[in-house]
């Protein structure tokens, strides 16, 4: 045990003393992944907001040819400006994107309008670009609002009431709580986490194997009189105090940077108070020995630090692939999840953001089979660490 | 004192070590000697416990290496070839956790690791951070390291290589001052010059055999060369398939 108090220690030591490894470590897991969710929600946030009120600006051609049409469009926060000088030119323009969207209404409008035979107007736009198809979108809704106002008036006019236009009234009853909503934007934070917590934890992992035979400090290691398993247990031990201060920092800063975010403006509410954030640590805890396990694990087969950091990028992705598989499938949680790593704790997670109480049981199969993974793969990793492939 | 009694290791289809036995008695300084790829790191890895032999046994102090292996590693003090340090601590830091390792009592460490210092004269830069020492300071770093816990057998693979005039001199001092205070010593190089200069017997390894077991007079008289050199040719001639 001394022994072992021994190695984690200058394991710690030696982590903490490599500022540039502890930084990427201890800054870039935890800080960029909420800092990124803050700054992609608020962007979202801010642009389905001002969207729909904003002015935009609409270059029209034949405006002579709709007054009505125009005045209407202006009453929607479209602003009609000149458009091209002709057909060809406006097709022109959106291709090579001076304009976004261009209207024609044709000569042949005013008849048509008089005659009550559908007239014809052109939306020019990209589909491709996701911006253009955004205005494009207000210009046909404005357009279609316009078509129906017009259609209730004509029928008016022939003493028919417009009613007969909707056989249906739909209404939407939303039974969605602010909590709930919040989760479908919240879902992804638990892979922040797990990312986070592995990121912490991961120099370490590749220092035990592949990091000491490069510096040729392992020969001279497994030559003293203490046994490996003593010297893996150490290793992966400080592995894990560094994972779980890893988790604990991005904990705190996605609970710091959620009060930037103005997630009640989308009829969000999280659940994400202290102490949510205390039982989210304790629901992800299992997870550390079982990264830890992993990392080492994975490190141990490499021949070097560079190729262990190859290797171990993808260990990172790794833990979202159930989280992917079931929200693509969008499977409701079932008690057979649970078993699995990674997803059981997004799951949990998920429930907590929503504010439901959590099933003791799920809870528990989720913490002990997390727990038994990683304690067979740290069985795997000793056994390992005492083959003699592993001088390289 | 070391010994070792036909060992035998394979690589896959590489047969690296063939039968090699050999003693390294208390008080005297043993070199193996060979050319590179003779299997004399593979043979040394043995004798440290990091590889275990196909067959044939090695005894440290009668402590065998496979069946008592933390035995035999608490009486071995070993500097493997190309021995790192760890960058971020200081080289004091270095030593004092190898000194942990090998059980020192806490209340003791702090002496011991003054003492190793002092003899191997590397306090001018003990309380620097390795990360970017010299070559021969590095070595003289691992050394005081692997011999912090006083062990009665010293191994040493290679460890003048790389090293300058002075360095290696102050080596060979260190050398004969463990030979002195009655440790068994054993060394490798491929570099007769230093291994006729310091051992009491040498044992010359090539192709995975002992070509020959003596001292250098006595491998003199054994190759009818006068020349240690002609000697050294002669005897790896004596064990090189035909």
């Amino acid at each position: 045990m001394r022994t072992l108090l021994t190695v984690f220690r200058k394991e710690v030591l030696d982590n903490v003393r490599d500022r540039r490894t502890l930084a990427s470590a201890l800054i870039m897991g935890p800080l960029f992944g909420p800092l990124l969710f803050a700054f992609v929600i608020n962007l979202s946030i801010e642009r389905s907001l001002d969207d729909a009120e904003r002015v935009i600006e609409l270059p029209v051609i034949g405006q002579e040819y709709a007054p009505n049409l125009l005045r209407y469009l202006e009453s929607r926060n479209i602003d009609v400006v000149e458009g091209p000088a002709d057909r060809d030119a406006a097709l022109d323009a959106v291709s090579t994107g001076t304009h976004d969207v261009v209207v024609v209404i044709p000569p042949e409008f005013g008849e048509q309008f008089t005659e009550a035979v559908p007239a014809r107007v052109e939306v020019i736009a990209d589909q491709s670009n996701s911006q253009a198809g955004r205005q494009a979108r207000r210009v046909r809704g404005a357009l279609h609002a316009y078509s129906s106002e017009l259609a209730s008036i004509r029928l008016s006019a022939r003493g028919i009431s417009p009613l007969v236009l909707r056989p249906l009234n739909i209404d939407d009853v939303d039974v969605s709580t602010p909590s709930g909503r919040s989760a479908i934007l919240l879902g992804m934070m638990s892979y922040f986490f797990i990312f986070a917590l592995l990121m912490g934890g991961m120099y370490l992992a590749i220092d035990t194997t592949a990091g000491e035979r490069e510096r040729g400090s392992l020969e001279p290691l497994l030559a003293l009189p203490v046994t490996r398993n003593q010297l893996l247990f150490g290793k992966i031990a400080a592995t894990c105090v560094f994972m779980a201060l890893s988790l604990c920092l991005s904990l705190g800063s996605f609970f710091v940077a959620l009060k930037f975010m103005p997630l009640d403006e989308l009829g969000m509410t999280p659940n994400f108070g202290p102490l949510t954030v205390a039982a989210a640590f304790l629901v992800l805890s299992p997870f550390i020995l079982l990264g830890a396990a992993v990392m080492t694990l994975v490190a141990s087969f490499t021949k070097s630090y560079r190729e262990a950091q190859t290797w171990l990028s993808v260990v990172l992705l790794a833990p979202t692939l159930p989280i992917l598989i079931v929200s693509i499938l969008t499977l409701r949680p079932r008690l057979e999840f649970m078993f699995v790593p990674s997803l059981s704790q997004h799951l949990l997670l998920i429930d907590m953001v929503k504010n439901e109480p959590l099933d003791p049981l799920h809870v528990a199969i989720s913490a002990g089979s997390t727990l038994l993974l990683g304690a067979l793969l740290t069985w795997v990793c000793a056994r390992l660490y005492r083959r003699e492939g592993l001088l390289g | 004192m070391i010994r070792v009694e036909g060992i035998h290791k394979s690589f896959g289809k590489v047969h690296a070590v063939r039968g090699v036995s050999f003693d390294a008695p208390d008080g005297k300084i043993t070199g193996l000697l060979g050319p590179n790829g003779a299997g004399k790191s593979t043979t040394l890895r043995v004798l440290y416990t990091v590889l275990k032999p196909d067959e044939g046994r090695a005894l440290i102090d009668g402590a065998d290496v496979v069946t008592q292996s933390l035995d035999a590693r608490r009486r071995i003090g070993a500097l493997p070839h190309g021995a790192g340090l760890y960058p971020h601590l200081t080289a004091r830091e270095n030593v004092a956790y190898y000194a942990r390792l090998c059980g020192i009592e806490p209340s003791a460490i702090d002496e011991r690791v003054e003492d190793i210092i002092r003899l191997l004269e590397i306090g001018d830069f003990a309380d620097r951070r390795t990360k970017g020492f010299s070559q021969g300071q590095r070595t003289k770093v691992a050394l005081a390291r692997s011999l912090v816990h006083d062990p009665q057998n010293i191994i040493l693979d290679e460890p003048s290589n790389g090293l300058d005039v002075m360095a290696t001199r102050s080596l060979r001092d260190l050398i004969l001052k463990l030979k002195d205070a009655g440790r068994c010593v054993l060394f490798s190089s491929h570099v007769m010059q230093e291994v006729a200069a310091l051992c009491d017997d040498i044992c010359i390894i090539a192709n995975g055999r002992v070509a020959i077991d003596d001292s250098a007079d006595g491998i003199r008289e054994r190759t009818g060369c006068d020349d240690l050199e002609d000697a050294f040719v002669e005897a790896i001639r004596m064990v090189e398939p035909a």
